[in-house]
């Protein structure tokens, strides 16, 4: 009996061990030489996969980049130093950094809104604008259940519970697009961060319709474009259109929109890091 | 003459009457999984024939060069297993070498050859019907040919299917079984040829 089981192991055990051998020479023979600039572009790169490149992940938009499939600036995460490191390794132009944030473009608090009904179903705004297209009477607002704060992968994105908008932090935001691209409502824009003054709605009523869904929508009064000294207002469908070539960001229009539906981001401080 | 008679008679039986994708019903697993395009279907057809191939004459040598002589038959699932993981391996850093597109469009569909039970079907269907290693090995390669047959012809229709107008639910998945059904129908029609 005995003997049958150690005949089975050793028999069993040889041939693993003859074919183990066998595989380990293959393996020498049929080695592929890793791509060394593949490794090194990888480093490089911030590694969060966020997938804002429109690459599913970072090793393949390194592989995309060492095939010349892609350019760095597609990248919103690496930072200018890093681009340009890639950009010497890769032995191409940089090309223009243009890193954009993310604007919620919508102020509709919950205390300012009008619901259609009260929902009580899953808590992803995907899911709520399936259902009649959500709970809020605004078609273009945000809906506040957070889809943008689950899919951002660096957690610039956050929805007040009282508030029931979302709300960017401009510093942590890298410009990514995954808020923009998720958010059901396409309730977020990607801007360049220089561009400090917007309209927070995109609601192309007038007047008293806009008061009827949202107390705090722009209404399309065009106070803003008469106030602006600069010209740089242009009121298109009952929204403000800004020319940010003559703006010079005095924060005239902000100051006096009745509705109190124009951000403006004071000028931020010089920061320590280039 | 019958030696060769018989060899014909092999082929076309394991190819055709009882073609093991089709009539067996074993293989599935990557029969549909690898069936979308033409070309990555006859890829993996390329590479189960080489598994095949290899895989049945070197377990008939396992078979009666160790196991018989030393009464150890009841191992034979377990060697079976072994030979043909360690060949799939060899495949695998083969392909890798020599086509990387092939290896990333077969992705994990190359390692599932070893689980695959039509290689461990042809083995063991060999040594039941008692073949010399000359027949084994032409069954292994009509097994082979069979599964690359089947599998090209899917992705075939599969490829036609994506274009048509098929209702929602039975979209992908559904349509490819029903289809899959309906081709193995059609092979009744060799029953009897052998």
């Amino acid at each position: 009996m005995l003997n049958i089981v150690l005949i089975s192991v050793a028999v069993i055990g040889g041939l693993g061990l003859i074919f183990g051998v066998g595989l380990g020479i293959a393996s020498k023979k049929l080695a592929i030489v890793p791509d060394e600039l593949l490794g090194e572009v990888r480093e490089l790169l911030p590694g969060v996969n966020c997938g804002g490149c429109g690459y599913p992940g970072c090793d393949a938009f390194a592989k995309a980049l060492c095939q010349e499939q892609a350019s760095i600036s597609a990248c919103a995460v690496c930072v200018a130093d890093n681009a340009n490191q890639i950009a010497k390794v890769l032995g191409v132009e940089a090309g223009e950094q243009k890193r954009l944030v993310a604007r919620v473009m919508c102020i509709g608090v919950k205390d300012k809104i009008v619901e259609k009904f009260d929902y009580y179903g899953v808590q992803d705004c995907r899911a709520a604008v399936s259902l009649s297209g959500g709970a809020k009477a605004c078609p273009v607002g945000c809906l506040g259940l957070g889809t943008c704060q689950k899919v951002c992968p660096f957690d610039a994105i956050t929805v007040d519970e009282k508030e029931g908008v979302a709300h960017v932090e401009a510093d942590k935001c890298t410009g990514c697009g995954r808020c923009a691209l998720e958010c059901p409502r396409n309730t977020i824009t990607m801007l360049d961060p220089e561009n400090r003054v917007y309209v927070a709605c995109r609601l192309h009523q007038k007047g008293r319709a806009v008061k009827e869904i949202c107390k705090a929508g722009c209404i399309g009064c065009g106070i803003c474009a008469k106030v602006c000294k600069f010209d740089a207002i242009e009121m298109v469908d009952n929204l403000p259109i800004f020319d940010y070539d003559k703006c010079v960001y005095c924060g005239m229009c902000a100051k006096k929109c009745p509705q109190d539906a124009i951000e403006f981001i004071k000028k931020p401080k010089l920061k320590k890091e280039e | 003459m019958s030696g060769f008679v018989k060899i014909l008679l092999i082929l076309v039986s394991s190819i055709l009457v009882n073609n093991y994708v089709l009539s067996r019903f074993l293989g599935i697993c990557p029969f549909i999984g690898v069936s979308k395009r033409v070309e990555t279907a006859f890829g993996m057809g390329m590479a189960v024939t080489f598994v095949m191939a290899l895989a049945s004459v070197i377990t008939y040598l396992v078979q009666y060069l160790i196991l018989v002589p030393l009464n150890l038959e009841f191992l034979q699932t377990i060697a079976f297993i072994l030979v043909i993981a360690a060949l799939v391996q060899l495949v695998e850093m083969i392909i890798q070498k020599m086509s990387p597109t092939l290896y990333e469009a077969l992705g994990v569909y190359l390692p599932l050859i070893t689980t695959n039970c039509a290689v461990l079907g042809v083995a063991i269907i060999n040594i039941t019907e008692g073949y010399n290693l000359v027949e084994t090995l032409f069954s292994g390669i009509g097994a082979a040919i069979g599964f690359m047959i089947a599998i090209v012809l899917f992705a075939g229709i599969r490829e036609r299917i994506e274009l048509s107008d098929i209702p929602d639910a039975f979209k992908d998945f559904p349509i490819a079984l029903i289809t899959a059904s309906l081709m193995a129908v059609a092979f009744l029609g060799f029953s009897g040829l052998v």
